[in-house]
Parts: structure tokens; C-alpha cells; sequence
């Protein structure tokens, strides 16, 4: 009689559904999977170590580049941990402005999330609708920041300038007549803020785009429905936060239970699922599509009526004004000082969280009293997600191995670090 | 927020009895300390108990405290005799220093969704190589990975931990990449040898450097309403803090 065997099958580290590179080594019975080990690692930088040699305002760069896909969301964590220890607190616009982004940039990872995850299991054209409206949304980043992805825009003390008044346009080219670039351009004729509020009156209906191509899709059902399942306590008990803890039941989110930021002024809801599997995770999150859309009108509202500044005016974090350099000799010498050694940090620890698209994020600072970070710990959200893989997929079949990668919202820029 | 944070130290701390104590922390944060013998109990009761039901570990890392408090730029000499331009980032005499009593810790960040409350457990490991503590992993789940990493970065032994493989690390590395006498810039480097055809791993060939020396300021150069408030004593009114800053004009 011949033996039988499992079969053992490496999946990755470069596989377009592995949304970046991991490496699972799966354990077969037939197309039954036993065991997943996934090795993780291969992005790692070493992040932490990095913010360790750095004084504190050269790593908010490094956060935007951990969970690549929601930038704002990380820079926020690392800024709210800095601002505990130092006792500050941004201006109240300041504030609005990084609720209003936070909120743009859940949308920009949620839109991610749909398209890959879509096309993952076989949804093409929910890929390009999605990028579609994300297109926009980078527009804005870029408008107040210069750069469509790598932001570098909180800062401890506030962001770091106002939002601006007018938007980029497109330049007349061969590629495109008139009559296209004028319809292009009609909604950037005013300010970012008009821009934004342009978009969320569109927004609403391209969410429901999306869910009469996946909500009531039998084969998007067949794949999703009943595919890594998770029991509200095991969620619990496996460190879940964000929506996958959310769609196992538990309406746990960090804007309603420890406000940071605007939330506490903000009308919004937190959907929950039923039965804690793919299907639901997928309907917490486009839920939460509209939600964020909600936010994102009140803070627009708030603020085209309440102008200020956006920076803590305090000398020992915000560098002095271009124009206060040019006459103070005391201004120049702040900021030397700020650009070379940095603001000094009083010693001891604080642990900023915020509620991230994909979790909790939070940031662990320990200070020595130094110009440097003298340990940043990183808390991803996607780490204990990933965690838990083998126990999510065991005895799932390998085509379900890429939906509950999917559906788990993986990132390896902060996953790795 | 800071009443909350009382009370809950109250709480804690009539719970855990000698078996943990309080640390000093910002008022917004509750931090207790234990010794490792202690650490499963503390955890146990932490989760368990009615009135904590720490359910959700929230984060777990290693810290290494070799070189708490040690700057590299002295500002006070440096006002006399000007800053070197290199920084060693290891002075010779720096083997002779004390080290600190407990170099490595764990710290736990617990969260009770019951409750809606943070905690931040740290257990400092008695100095020995390699250092050891209990793995937690028993009491949350959640644990697996984190002490992987802990113990990849930081070589921190988790006794009872079912998998404690290298995790983020190459497959084969050699340290652990995030101790303090770790260099940034590692110990081996790699490139692609033609003669042998396959990668070799040589000595880095990186010099080491400081590009911002760490400096620690404990003066009060600023005026005080701008500076040196003590951590967490409430946030500055920006209006005053504007009022109070005159133009000294060089």
C-alpha cells in the first residue's frame, strides 16, 4: 500500500495575493490545509531602531512609510505620542485638520483594500472603480503636502502648514481636448476644502457602485460567506482591533471609546458584523466607507468657518517663521537649533494609539530626556492579524487562503517595519 | 482622566498586593512594575479579575536600558572647549562605566475593552545571558508573535513559548539587531561574489557615525511657561504661551 503524505507547498514570498512579500508555507491534505507558517521579514528595515539615531522629528517620515496605504493614520500615533510626554496640545484647527485626514486616508486604505481584495478572488472591475475615487483622494494629499503618498504632514504641535486655497490643475496636453480638461478641472477651481466637499457629494454614490458589483454577488458570496470565521472572545483574545475585530461583533473603536483628535465632536457610526467572517469583515469596512464620509463633511464644514493656526506656538517645537529669521537674530538661532540638534523631550514614556483603518496603531515612545527617541516601539495592527493565519485558514482550502489574506487587510510596511 | 487613572492604580494595585508596583508615568497613563517570578501571577489576576479584565494584550516588546540616560554630546563641558566634530559613538572608557542594574525588560500594553482601560505592565529581567523570563503566551494568545520578536531583536528567552524562532531577522542572521551594542549599520554585509558564483557575507565596510549626536538638556534655558513642564501637567494655553514669549533680539 502506498504511504500517503501531506504535501508541503511554499506560497510566495512573491505571489500577486500575498499583497507584498510573505512567505507561507502551507501544510496540504489533498487541497485541505493542515498548517500555515508565514514568514514575515522580508521588509524589514528595522524602522525602530532607525528612530533610535534620529532626533524626533526626522521619524515621522519613517511612519508614513510603515503601513504605506494609510500614511496620515501612523505620522498621527507617532505625533500624539510625542505631544503626551512634551504636555502639548495642537491648536483646535490643527486638530480638525488631522481628523478630516485621517478620515481621507481610511477611505484611501479601505478603496485598496476593496480593489486588491476584489481582484484577489476574481473582481476585476471593482480594482479600477476603486482607484478611480482613490485618484482624487491622492490629489488632496498632495495638495497639502506636496507628495500624493509619503506625506510627512503632522507634526508635534499641530500639521505642518495650512490647507491651501487652491488646487492643482490639469495642463492643457495632445492627449486630451479641451472640452476634457475643463470638466477635469471644474471641481478644482476653488480651494482644497472644495475640492474634498466636491468629492464627498460623489463619493456616496461610487459606494454604491461598488456594492451592486460585490454586495448580492453570488460568486463574491460563495467566497467570502463562512471563510475565516473568528468567536468575538477568540478576536479578543488573539489582540484583533479594527474592523476584523469589529465584523466578529464588538463595537470597539478607539474615536468613540478614547476620543483623540475631533472624534469627540464628530456624528458618526461604527458598524459591526454578525458572524465574524470575510463576508462581514467586507461589509464593516464598506460601511465604514460611508461612515468616514460623514466625518469627513462635518470637518470640512467646521473648518471654511474657523480660520487660525495650525501649529502649537511654542518656541521649543515649532521652528520660527520664515519672515520673524529674516530680522530675530534669537529666531534664527531656534532654528538652527530645532533643524540640527532638535527639541529635547522630557524623560519618560507614553504609548499613542490611534484608531488606524486597520487597527489600533500605536506608538510606545520611551524618552531619556534626549534629542532622540531612546526606544519607539511600533504596534501594527496587521501583526497579530497575520498572527493568527493558521488559525484562521486550518482546514480551509487553498483557494481560501487568499481571501482571508484579503480580508485581513495586510500590509508588510508595518507588519515587517 | 487623570481621577480615572487613580482609581484604576488603586484598584491594581489592591489587587497585585506587593507583587507589583507603581511606576512613575505621565498622569494620562497608569504603568505598574514587576520581577519575573511574579509575572504570570500578575498577568493572571490582571486578565481575571472582575474589576480589571485586562482581555486584550495590546503590544508586547523588549527595551534594552544599556544606554538610558548617557548622552554623547556633554553640553556643559562643550560651552568651554567647543563639540568635537566625530562623535565616537562608543568611548574607550565605556566598558569601564557601570551598567545599569537590569539592562533588558519586557513591557506589556494591556487593554480592557470591558472596562475601556489601558495598562502598562513592565518586567525587568535580572542581568544574565541570555536573559529569561516567562512566556505569556499561555494567558494571551495574542503573545506568539510578540515574543518572537522580542526575542529575535532583543534575545530575550520566553520560557514556555511553544515557537521561538527568529522572525523578522534573515533566515541564518547572527545578534540581535536591536540591542544597544548592536551597530545600526550591523556586522556583515552581503554582494554577489562572480569567482565563487553565489552571495558572500564579508565584515561591513560602512564606517560607523553619528550624524545628530544624542544630547540630553536637563537646563532651563527657555522661559518656564515655554519649557520644562513637568509631563502630562495639562496642556499650555496657547494664548499665554504667545504672550510670553518677548523678542530678545540677539
Amino acid at each position: 500500500m502506498s504511504e500517503i503524505r501531506n504535501f508541503t507547498l511554499n506560497f510566495g514570498p512573491q505571489h500577486p495575493a500575498a499583497h507584498g512579500v510573505l512567505r507561507l508555507v502551507l501544510e496540504l491534505d489533498g487541497e485541505v490545509i493542515q498548517k500555515a507558517d508565514p514568514h514575515i521579514g522580508l521588509l524589514h528595515r528595522a524602522t525602530e531602531k532607525l528612530a533610535e539615531t534620529k532626533p524626533w522629528n526626522q521619524s515621522i517620515p519613517y511612519m508614513d512609510r510603515l503601513d504605506y496605504v494609510s500614511m496620515m493614520c501612523n505620522e498621527h500615533a507617532y505625533v500624539q505620542a510625542i505631544e503626551k510626554l512634551l504636555g502639548i496640545e495642537p491648536p483646535e484647527r490643527a486638530l480638525y485638520i488631522r481628523t478630516m485626514f485621517d478620515e481621507v486616508t481610511r477611505i484611501l486604505n479601505h478603496l485598496m483594500w476593496l480593489g486588491a481584495h476584489g481582484l484577489d478572488i476574481g473582481a476585476m472591475t471593482m480594482f479600477l472603480y476603486c482607484f478611480r475615487e482613490r485618484e482624487d483622494l491622492m490629489d488632496c494629499y498632495e495638495a497639502v503636502s506636496g507628495t500624493r503618498m509619503h506625506a510627512a504632514y503632522y507634526r508635534v504641535g499641530g500639521v505642518h502648514r495650512d490647507l491651501p486655497d487652491t488646487m492643482p490643475k490639469y495642463q492643457p496636453s495632445k492627449f486630451r481636448s479641451k472640452k476634457e480638461i475643463d470638466r477635469l478641472n471644474e471641481a478644482r477651481s476653488g480651494g482644497l476644502l472644495d475640492f474634498i466637499w466636491d468629492f464627498t457629494e460623489r463619493f456616496p454614490k461610487a459606494v454604491d457602485e461598488y456594492e451592486t458589483l460585490l454586495t448580492d454577488n453570488r460568486i463574491w458570496k460563495q467566497r467570502t460567506v463562512n471563510i475565516g470565521v473568528v468567536s468575538p472572545e477568540r478576536a479578543i483574545a488573539l489582540g484583533f482591533t479594527g474592523p476584523v475585530l469589529r465584523g466578529s461583533g464588538i463595537a470597539w473603536d478607539l474615536r468613540k471609546k478614547q476620543p483623540y483628535a475631533k472624534y469627540a465632536e464628530m456624528d458618526f457610526d461604527i458598524p459591526v458584523g454578525v458572524n465574524g467572517d470575510c463576508y462581514d469583515r467586507y461589509l464593516v469596512r464598506v460601511e465604514e466607507l460611508r461612515q468616514s464620509n460623514r466625518i469627513v463633511r462635518q470637518c470640512v464644514e467646521w473648518l471654511r468657518q474657523n480660520p487660525g493656526p495650525v501649529m502649537v506656538d511654542d518656541r521649543k517645537v515649532r521652528p520660527p517663521r520664515r519672515v520673524e529669521m529674516k530680522g530675530d537674530m534669537e529666531s534664527l538661532i531656534h532654528h538652527f537649533k530645532l533643524y540640527t540638534e532638535g527639541y529635547t523631550v522630557p524623560e519618560g514614556e507614553s504609548y499613542g494609539a490611534v484608531e488606524a483603518p486597520k487597527g489600533e496603531f500605536g506608538v510606545y515612545v520611551v524618552s531619556d530626556g534626549a534629542n532622540k527617541p531612546y526606544r519607539v516601539k511600533c504596534r501594527a495592527p496587521g501583526f497579530p492579524h497575520l498572527a493568527a493565519m493558521d488559525e484562521l485558514v486550518r482546514g480551509h482550502m487553498l483557494a481560501d487562503v487568499v481571501a482571508v489574506i484579503g480580508t485581513l487587510d495586510i500590509v508588510f510596511g508595518e507588519i515587517d517595519r | 482622566m487623570s481621577e480615572r487613572m487613580e482609581a484604576l492604580a488603586a484598584q491594581v494595585a489592591a489587587r497585585l498586593g506587593g507583587r507589583a508596583t507603581r511606576a512613575k508615568s505621565i498622569a494620562s497613563e497608569v504603568t505598574f512594575e514587576c520581577e519575573p517570578p511574579a509575572l504570570l501571577e500578575v498577568c493572571r489576576t490582571l486578565r481575571d479579575a472582575d474589576d480589571l479584565r485586562f482581555d486584550l494584550l495590546a503590544d508586547l516588546c523588549g527595551v534594552d536600558y544599556l544606554d538610558f540616560g548617557r548622552d554623547e554630546w556633554k553640553t556643559r563641558s562643550a560651552t568651554e572647549t567647543g563639540f568635537s566634530r566625530g562623535v565616537n559613538r562608543r568611548p574607550a572608557s565605556y566598558e569601564a562605566e557601570s551598567h545599569p542594574a537590569q539592562r533588558f525588560a519586557v513591557v506589556y500594553h494591556l487593554l480592557s475593552i470591558a472596562h475601556n482601560r489601558r495598562l502598562r505592565l513592565r518586567c525587568w529581567i535580572e542581568n544574565r545571558e541570555p536573559p529569561m523570563v516567562d512566556s505569556v503566551v499561555d494567558i494571551w494568545p495574542a503573545a506568539n508573535w510578540f515574543e518572537r520578536e522580542a526575542f529575535d531583536l532583543y534575545g530575550i528567552l520566553f520560557r514556555g513559548h511553544p515557537d521561538l524562532r527568529r522572525i523578522l531577522t534573515d533566515y541564518g542572521f547572527i545578534g540581535h539587531p536591536f540591542r544597544k551594542d548592536f551597530p545600526v549599520s550591523g556586522n556583515v554585509e552581503v554582494r554577489y561574489d562572480p569567482e565563487k558564483k553565489r552571495v558572500v557575507y564579508e565584515p561591513v565596510s560602512i564606517e560607523p557615525r553619528t550624524l545628530v549626536p544624542k544630547v540630553i538638556r536637563h537646563d532651563h534655558r527657555y522661559e518656564p511657561a515655554l519649557h520644562d513642564r513637568p509631563a502630562g501637567a495639562g496642556a499650555a494655553v496657547p494664548g499665554q504661551v504667545g504672550a510670553a514669549t518677548p523678542k530678545s533680539g540677539g
